[in-house]
């Protein structure tokens, strides 16, 4: 092909390098780290929404604000929900951890009645909201809300439809290396929403009605 | 809200009636009706004929081998480019004729459609797909991996990259596309009731779901499974640049995501994001909207800096010049890509020291890629310089693209961006960097990476032929672009009152016919190389004597791309192996851990297909059925739990034997 064929190739004699392993060698699952990429992606997700709601958050259009509409204390219950949840869905880590199948997928369940309670309570308040005249298109103060709220609670629907296949899937295979390494990323995935929410009940509700 | 065309709508056909097909009143779409049905029946005959349904549904759709997926993306781009080149001449043709009294062949709502569907066309499903294609053929064999990190979701990634061309495609028979640019920044909310802003918002979402999993599996691909001994910066520079650009896909295509969501929500749910009324700001749109953009053009051109940094060391048989710099000054354009976005919108009106920041950022970009040109320069000045054809290309990129940044340098300058945004000086720019950065790039790296892909080189006079025909095409076309912004003409304009500008844009045009025989040549290369094959042929895998890994398998690599895994001591790897007379590993081979194929990603992508035409047309009971169907077949997929297969010891050692035999006939 060229002149330049391996211009030291004569210097093989100097070969005392490995070139290649014998055996193959294990790479570290890589799920853990693209689990990570995905959440920080979605993680953006919720700053676009985070940052539209800092632009259009005062924009009433003489419609109702923030302080005239929230209702902490349900909000609170609410995020009490989500909390508890999460830490119900670390004492199924803990049980997964000790190889209890009864005991992760007890908290699991707890887990889910949690997250479905919390989903409930939401639906709650959007519909009185929609109910007041108070719904996504009254004004952009009001899209903006409805948008990232109802973003984490999309979020929040997956999460628990995940839950139940992977609890169907533990319940048929048992603690297997891949139900294991799912269970941790679900368990990302529902500690992610959890601090996502403490955005949102900081940032939409506590600031809202101050 | 939602609905704000008067007439009722179907409770299952929503708003498609026959009134929604463009070809009974329009005839050009007719006649390209009438030739993609002929072409289709004429290939679906020619699949049938050779029995190839099989194996193409086995071997390549349901493949998640990422050489397969890799060269799908290739072709996914070709018929892309072709689609989108033929908007490119409508509109040159157009605009040569459109002067005074003419009024040209294209009604401007047709007009309108045209340009919006060829900026998408080309970004979106031509740039984006070769780019993609590029990386997952070339970056695991330049790290000595078998495969990905999560090999179905490649393939499922590229089911849904096709399953957004086609929704644009069906735009053409069905309904119409946007009229609103490639960015959609005019006709924002529900303004304009069509259904071509739906068509624009669904396949973008369903080809970003594929494309910010590709940047995911690539990143943790090239973090996770390098060979041993390869520390990042042992890395092959492609391998950087990908790096980099999946690191902005990831951290930028969410963006685009959640703006294109808030724009959907405007339009269905009657909301107030985007809207003049009820507190909506439509310059939101457009700050978010180039917060993904500005970076996405650096997605493309990064991997392009790469191909011609492995293009420029194996041509000249050095070691690429400042290794380390090139390094850096991609990692400072990556960053310095997210720094820049309102350079696209100076005449907002967002002040003096605000555009000031967004000019000198801007400016401040040209320094690491000036620094690149150089290394480059560097790299080939005492060079031994074979000028084969991804050299030319690399050379031409050179030029062109040096001209190119000059011109985006005078438009980073606030107060001339006041006198030349939204012209053809602009039009001409972004051509002049994307062409001649990115579309070189893929010339220079199908024609470099060719016969690794295939096992034969291309034909070297007819890549010639459309090298020339390219670059001088590419002059021909933009340079009076250039002369007419500058003299105040804007873009997007399909008829001009003033005769004196026509003999500008016939220039123009007939620099797009030297750039559709440039395309012709391209086509003519890959059919003379395929019937020219044999004295083509890529006997020993490595055709250019190359400096990097995927040389040192063999041609095509088999399905496990390396016998054993390599081991890595420096960063022209396999230069490295030759120089120290390494030999072939002929024994000892192991059973080597493989995926296994599945369906899986063809068919969530049709489902979310369905789901996005559903949505287009208000077909809401499909919409739903279809949306529950694509998360169920999801999750029917995760109850699949055997995923992978053994290459038995003695099928390696049968195929490593083969081409013992091969380069002893050939020695």
């Amino acid at each position: 092909m060229s002149e330049l064929v391996h211009p030291a190739a004569v210097q093989a004699g100097a070969a005392t390098r490995d070139y290649h392993l014998a055996h193959d060698p294990h790479p570290e699952n890589g799920t853990a780290l693209g689990f990570w990429l995905y959440l920080m992606s979605d993680c953006l997700i919720f700053a676009a929404l985070f940052a539209t709601y800092g632009v259009m958050g005062r924009s009433y259009a003489g419609g109702p604000t923030g302080g005239e509409l929230f209702d902490l204390k349900l909000v609170a219950i609410n995020t009490a929900f989500l909390l508890l949840s999460s830490i119900t869905f670390g004492f199924a880590m803990l049980q997964k951890q000790m190889g209890k199948v009864g005991g992760t997928l007890g908290w699991l369940a707890v887990t889910l009645v949690f997250g479905l309670c919390f989903l409930g309570l939401e639906l709650y308040e959007f519909h009185h909201l929609i109910q007041e005249g108070a719904g996504p298109g009254r004004s952009a103060f009001l899209s903006a809300f409805f948008t990232l709220v109802g973003t984490h609670g999309l979020h929040v629907t997956f999460g628990s439809i995940w839950l139940v296949v992977l609890m169907i899937q533990i319940g048929r295979h048992g603690l297997i290396r891949e139900n294991k390494r799912r269970l941790m990323c679900l368990s990302m995935f529902w500690h992610f929403l959890d601090v996502v929410w403490i955005g949102v009940f900081t940032f939409v509700y506590l600031m809202g009605v101050l | 809200m939602s609905e704000p065309s008067s007439a009722p709508t179907h409770w299952l056909l929503g708003r498609l009636t026959w009134d929604s097909v463009p070809m009974a009143h329009e005839p050009i779409l007719l006649w390209t009706f009438v030739a993609v049905v002929l072409g289709g029946i004429a290939l679906l005959a020619l699949i049938t004929r050779y029995r190839l349904w099989g194996p193409m549904w086995r071997d390549w759709f349901c493949s998640i081998d990422h050489k397969k997926i890799g060269i799908m993306y290739m072709v996914l781009g070709v018929v892309m480019l072709l689609r989108g080149f033929s908007d490119a001449i409508m509109m040159r043709l157009q605009q040569a004729m459109a002067f005074g009294d003419n009024m040209g062949y294209l009604p401007p709502h047709h007009y309108d459609q045209i340009f919006t569907a060829h900026g998408v066309i080309m970004i979106f499903f031509v740039a984006m797909p070769f780019v993609t294609g590029l990386m997952n053929y070339v970056v695991p064999l330049q790290i000595g991996a078998r495969d990905v990190a999560f090999p179905f979701l490649n393939n499922f990634s590229f089911w849904m990259t096709t399953a957004g061309a086609v929704l644009v495609m069906l735009s053409l028979f069905l309904g119409e596309f946007s009229t609103s640019g490639w960015l959609a920044l005019s006709n924002l909310g529900n303004q304009n009731p069509g259904v071509g802003l739906d068509y624009y918002i669904w396949s973008l979402q369903i080809a970003g779901v594929g494309t910010t999993l590709s940047g995911i599996n690539l990143l943790v691909t090239i973090i996770k499974m390098r060979a041993p001994g390869m520390n990042l910066m042992k890395m092959p520079i492609f391998t950087w640049t990908a790096l980099c650009t999946n690191a902005l896909i990831v951290a930028t295509f969410p963006i685009l995501t959640a703006a294109l969501a808030l724009m959907t929500m405007d339009r269905y749910l009657g909301t107030h994001f985007f809207t003049n009324i009820d507190g909506g700001n439509p310059m939101l749109y457009v700050n978010l909207i180039w917060i993904w953009g500005h970076p996405e053009v650096y997605i493309l051109v990064l991997p392009a800096f790469g191909v011609y940094s492995e293009v420029v060391a194996t041509f000249c048989g050095k070691r690429l010049f400042g290794y380390a710099s090139m390094v850096y000054a991609t990692v400072c354009i990556t960053i310095l890509s997210y720094l820049v976005w309102l350079h696209h919108f100076f005449t907002m009106g967002s002040g003096a020291s605000v555009n000031s920041f967004f000019g000198i950022t801007t400016m401040i970009i040209s320094i690491p890629t000036g620094a690149k040109i150089f290394n480059w320069l560097f790299t080939m000045y005492r060079g031994r310089i074979r000028f084969t054809v991804p050299m030319l290309w690399t050379v031409g990129f050179m030029i062109t693209f040096v001209i190119g940044g000059m011109t985006g340098v005078l438009l980073a300058v606030p107060p001339a961006d006041f006198v030349l945004h939204n012209s053809l000086f602009l039009v001409a720019h972004f051509h002049n960097v994307i062409i001649g950065g990115v579309v070189f790039a893929v010339f220079a790296a199908i024609n470099y990476w060719f016969p690794k892909a295939f096992g034969f080189r291309l034909d070297e006079f007819w890549g010639k032929c459309s090298f020339w025909f390219w670059l001088a095409g590419f002059w021909f076309a933009f340079t009076p672009l250039y002369v007419l912004g500058l003299m105040g003409v804007t873009r997007r304009v399909s008829h001009f009152e003033d005769a004196s500008l026509q003999i500008w844009f016939q220039i123009a045009a007939f620099g797009a016919l030297l750039v559709a025989l440039g395309i012709g040549s391209f086509l003519v290369q890959l059919v003379v190389s395929f019937m020219r094959r044999e004295q083509l042929r890529d006997v020993d895998g490595d055709p250019w004597n190359g400096r990097t890994l995927e040389w040192a398998t063999s041609s095509p690599p088999p399905q496990y791309n390396f016998a054993f895994t390599p081991v890595v001591h420096d960063a022209d790897a396999w230069w490295d192996m030759k120089r120290h007379g390494y030999k072939r590993p002929l024994g000892g081979f192991q059973p080597i851990h493989m995926p296994a194929n599945t369906a899986s990603g063809v068919v969530i992508s049709v489902l979310s297909l369905v789901c996005g035409f559903a949505l287009i047309w208000h077909m809401w009971p499909l919409a739903a059925a279809s949306f529950a169907a694509t998360v169920l077949a999801a999750i029917v997929h995760t109850f699949n739990y055997q995923r992978d297969y053994h290459i038995p010891a003695a099928e390696v050692a049968a195929t490593e034997e083969a081409r013992t035999r091969l380069l002893a006939r050939h020695v």
